[in-house]
């Protein structure tokens, strides 16, 4: 840790040992519910319950994600669970939730504010919440975005991927590569939302939505919940949990406030200390879990984390095989490009899919032999860029 | 809404008319701020009174150096399309009725990247003009227009200004020197037809006579302190009347003291306040119903105001009184207004060279000038337009200091 690092860089890190993390839990995806978010909440809590086979007292810390408690913020949402937490956490990160809520809740149980904690991203869909949500995303959103065609986050992600195909040259079969691979992923998945088998020609010609986005490019908003267990590792081989190990995580948020336009996310900044963290690079990686609510997203995570070079992510998804059978496994359930985005639930998806895999857990295909798992977040558009970024590396326990 | 509008035509009464919605209109406090500057038509973003770092989207506080007092300065209006897309789906049922639209990140040279309407033409990579214009909520928002040879036809621009090109634009008073001017001047823009108002029948003036002979103007009795006869008449044009300006004046020297003569006064108010609510409420309706009818449809409610409205000038006394009721019910008439994507426009002149201001020094407005003005402002969207160097004068010492103005204001 000698020599001069950049602002942000970190002088050394305690490490994650002796915490666990465990019982990956997801309430099914729909497209539209009449219930709350509480309600989602609510069932990922009972199947946490469930799996680790303990009561509801015995859980007494929460770390909340969700955009559709309101007026409910995590504190309202404890007398509907009827639970006493002696330590609770809301995030309102969106898709940089999951590896967020990891590293708050690991270091809560490290230092012994709490021994099991309860991280939950749940959201609901109800007919016409998500133009409510997209119309009051925020101030900056109110003023400075959705008065200009209301395309919501397509219209956003519409100038990302434009920008980049304009300086990298890449082309729309580049983003359709990465879209079928991850429609292959989810044809196991029994929850998804979409699992018909995805060409390159329906890719290339759907409709389109905000050009040079179409159809494909978008995830379908829905309902559901993930959730998993955070606790200490004895206590997870005493109630026989599957458990992953925590090696790595890294949060940065507003990371590049003068880029003109966003080309890169935090993790462009913590990638050394990130690495380091872990003992780990790029290549012991056996998946791949990084945020996609839109393709472009994924090519720059993938390039921020070091996977390949800054323009050349397009060369990466043409040269490897993107599903769990292949040399790259990469959004394994499917992403929420077919699985679906149910609000915060999005942001935890990449991570209770790896643990999951490393947990031998999986709903969908499993990677073989997986040891190491990364999984990137990205989160809150709340102007012209996502200002949250979050990683996490997890080892299969012993790994 | 793909392209250039084309002619206005007759309409197809057996066509679905579209009725008027608002693009998205929840703004915070700070970004009001905007609007002031559109309403002038001004690009002026905040700038931090330290450091001098210019933001945007509005804030209160600067990024750089937490300075708590921004201040709103002009600033370049150049600016590089970083990236473009166009929308084809979107929730708000103002933007659904008329997708696609084009939209940009534009590099600002001020500074900031800003997300803006782009004009026909404004492509990836090129060079672009700013301006804040007020939309059809009548908040402030972006629009990028090519650096030169910017297109009065542009779809998606003309959603912003008040063009009169291809539009019907009821004059209340034709017959007036400004009257006059302001028919001229509203044809010269390529309004599809004028209807002139006349309000003193007894009065055979040339002017009349010159006014009937015109191509693309219809003259008609109009007295707005006769209830029947505005209603009249808003049975017969109401339903064409796309720009309405209300220049109707009445002008009498003299103070509160002096002025026991209730009938001057009462002329003031029927003709200034009354007037304006009995047009408002005969023709109001139907124009707010036909903010979005068609690509020529209602747009704009225009005022003409003395700057003496804004404050009291004792030489003039009751009759900025008067103005000043009317000033107050324009207000209420933009809220009302707005509901339907109808603006409401209101200039402030100083003294007119006419035979109403005699006794006034210069300097003196030549009619012909503020019909221009008018005019030009329509065109640029603006939504208050002061007029000369007497009304500039005025709103620029309101804003410093009210009451240095209100006790020096002397003619």
């Amino acid at each position: 840790m000698s020599g001069t690092r950049p602002p942000g860089g970190t002088a050394a890190r305690a490490g994650y040992d002796g915490v666990a993390v465990c019982a990956p839990m997801t309430v099914p995806y729909r497209r539209y519910s009449i219930r709350s978010a509480h309600w989602f909440c609510g069932q990922a809590l009972a199947g946490l319950l469930a799996r680790a086979g303990i009561g509801k007292d015995e859980v007494d810390g929460f770390c909340i994600s969700s955009f559709t408690l309101e007026p409910d913020s995590a504190v309202g949402l404890m007398q509907h669970l009827g639970v006493s937490p002696r330590w609770l956490d809301h995030v309102p990160m969106g898709g940089a939730s999951g590896a967020v809520a990891l590293r708050r809740a690991a270091r809560a149980v490290q230092a012994g504010d709490a021994e099991i904690v309860a991280c939950i991203g749940a959201d609901t869909n109800h007919v016409d919440s998500f133009r409510r949500t997209i119309a009051t995303f925020s101030q900056f959103a109110n003023d400075a975005v959705y008065p200009y065609g209301s395309g919501g986050p397509n219209a956003s992600f519409a100038f990302l991927t434009d920008h980049y195909m304009h300086s990298h040259g890449a082309v729309r079969e580049d983003f359709g590569r990465l879209c079928i691979a991850q429609r292959r992923n989810a044809a196991a998945l029994p929850h998804a939302m979409l699992k018909r088998p995805l060409t390159m020609e329906a890719y290339l010609t759907a409709r389109l939505i905000a050009d040079p986005l179409r159809l494909f490019d978008c995830v379908m908003p829905c309902a559901g919940a993930e959730a998993f267990l955070v606790m200490s590792t004895e206590r997870a081989q005493a109630l026989g949990l599957p458990h992953a190990a925590i090696l790595s995580t890294m949060e940065r948020h507003n990371a590049f406030p003068d880029d003109p336009i966003q080309v890169r996310g935090g993790w462009a900044r913590e990638i050394d200390s990130f690495y380091d963290m872990a003992g780990l690079g790029p290549g012991d990686m056996d998946l791949v879990q990084a945020y996609d609510d839109y393709p472009v997203i994924c090519f720059m995570q993938l390039e921020d984390l070091g996977f390949c070079a800054r323009g050349e992510a397009p060369g990466l998804v043409r040269e490897r095989d993107l599903t769990t059978a292949g040399d790259f496994p990469f959004n394994t359930c499917g992403g929420q490009l077919s699985a679906g985005q149910a609000g915060a639930a999005g942001g935890f998806l990449g991570l209770v899919e790896t643990l999951r895999q490393l947990t031998d857990e999986v709903l969908g295909a499993a990677v073989e032999g997986a040891r190491h798992g990364l999984v990137s977040c990205f989160g809150m558009i709340t102007y012209d860029r996502g200002l949250c970024s979050s990683a996490a590396i997890l080892g299969r326990s012993g790994a | 809404m793909t392209g250039p509008a084309g002619p206005p035509r007759r309409k197809d009464p057996t066509r679905r008319t579209r009725l008027p919605v608002t693009p998205p209109g929840n703004r915070s406090r700070e970004a009001h701020g905007l609007a002031a500057m559109a309403a002038a038509g001004r690009f002026a973003l905040q700038c931090c009174r330290r450091c001098g770092h210019v933001h945007y989207p509005p804030r209160q506080l600067c990024e750089r150096c937490l300075d708590g007092e921004l201040e709103w300065r002009d600033v370049a209006d150049g600016g590089r399309v970083l990236a473009q897309t166009t929308v084809r789906h979107a929730n708000d049922l103002y933007f659904r009725e008329r997708l696609p639209w084009k939209l940009g990140l534009v590099g600002s040279d001020a500074g900031p990247s800003i997300v803006a309407h782009l004009a026909e033409g404004c492509e990836r990579g090129h060079r672009v003009r700013l301006a804040l214009h007020l939309d059809r909520a009548g908040n402030a928002v972006v629009a990028a227009s090519p650096e030169r040879d910017a297109s009065r036809d542009d779809p998606r621009l003309r959603e912003m200004v008040f063009d009169p090109r291809g539009r019907r634009v009821l004059v209340v008073d034709g017959t007036t020197g400004l009257g006059r001017h302001l028919v001229e001047a509203f044809l010269a823009s390529g309004a599809r037809e004028v209807f002139a108002g006349f309000s003193r029948p007894w009065n055979r003036s040339p002017d009349l006579a010159a006014l009937r002979g015109r191509d693309r103007v219809s003259v008609y009795p109009l007295d707005v302190t006769d209830t029947d006869a505005v209603e009249k008449l808003a049975a017969l044009i109401g339903d064409k009347v796309e720009i309405l300006i209300n220049n109707s004046s009445h002008v009498r020297m003299g103070g509160a003291l002096d002025r026991l003569d209730f009938n001057i006064t009462r002329q003031e108010m029927e003709i200034h306040y009354h007037g304006l609510l009995r047009l408002a409420g005969y023709f109001g309706p139907v124009m707010r119903a036909r903010g979005a009818d068609g690509p020529y449809g209602a747009v704009a409610w225009v005022n003409l105001f003395s700057a003496w409205s804004l404050v009291n000038n004792p030489e003039l006394g009751t009759y900025s009184a008067s103005q000043a009721a009317a000033l107050s019910l324009s207000h209420c008439m933009r809220a009302e207004l707005a509901a339907g994507g109808v603006r409401v426009v209101n200039v402030f002149t100083g003294p007119l060279d006419d035979e109403w201001h005699q006794l006034v020094p210069p300097p003196k407005l030549d009619p012909a000038t503020v019909a221009i003005r008018v005019v030009r402002g329509l065109e640029r969207g603006l939504e208050d337009i002061a007029v000369g160097a007497v009304a500039e004068e005025i709103t620029h010492r309101l804003a410093e200091n009210p009451k240095e103005i209100e006790r020096s204001i002397r003619l």
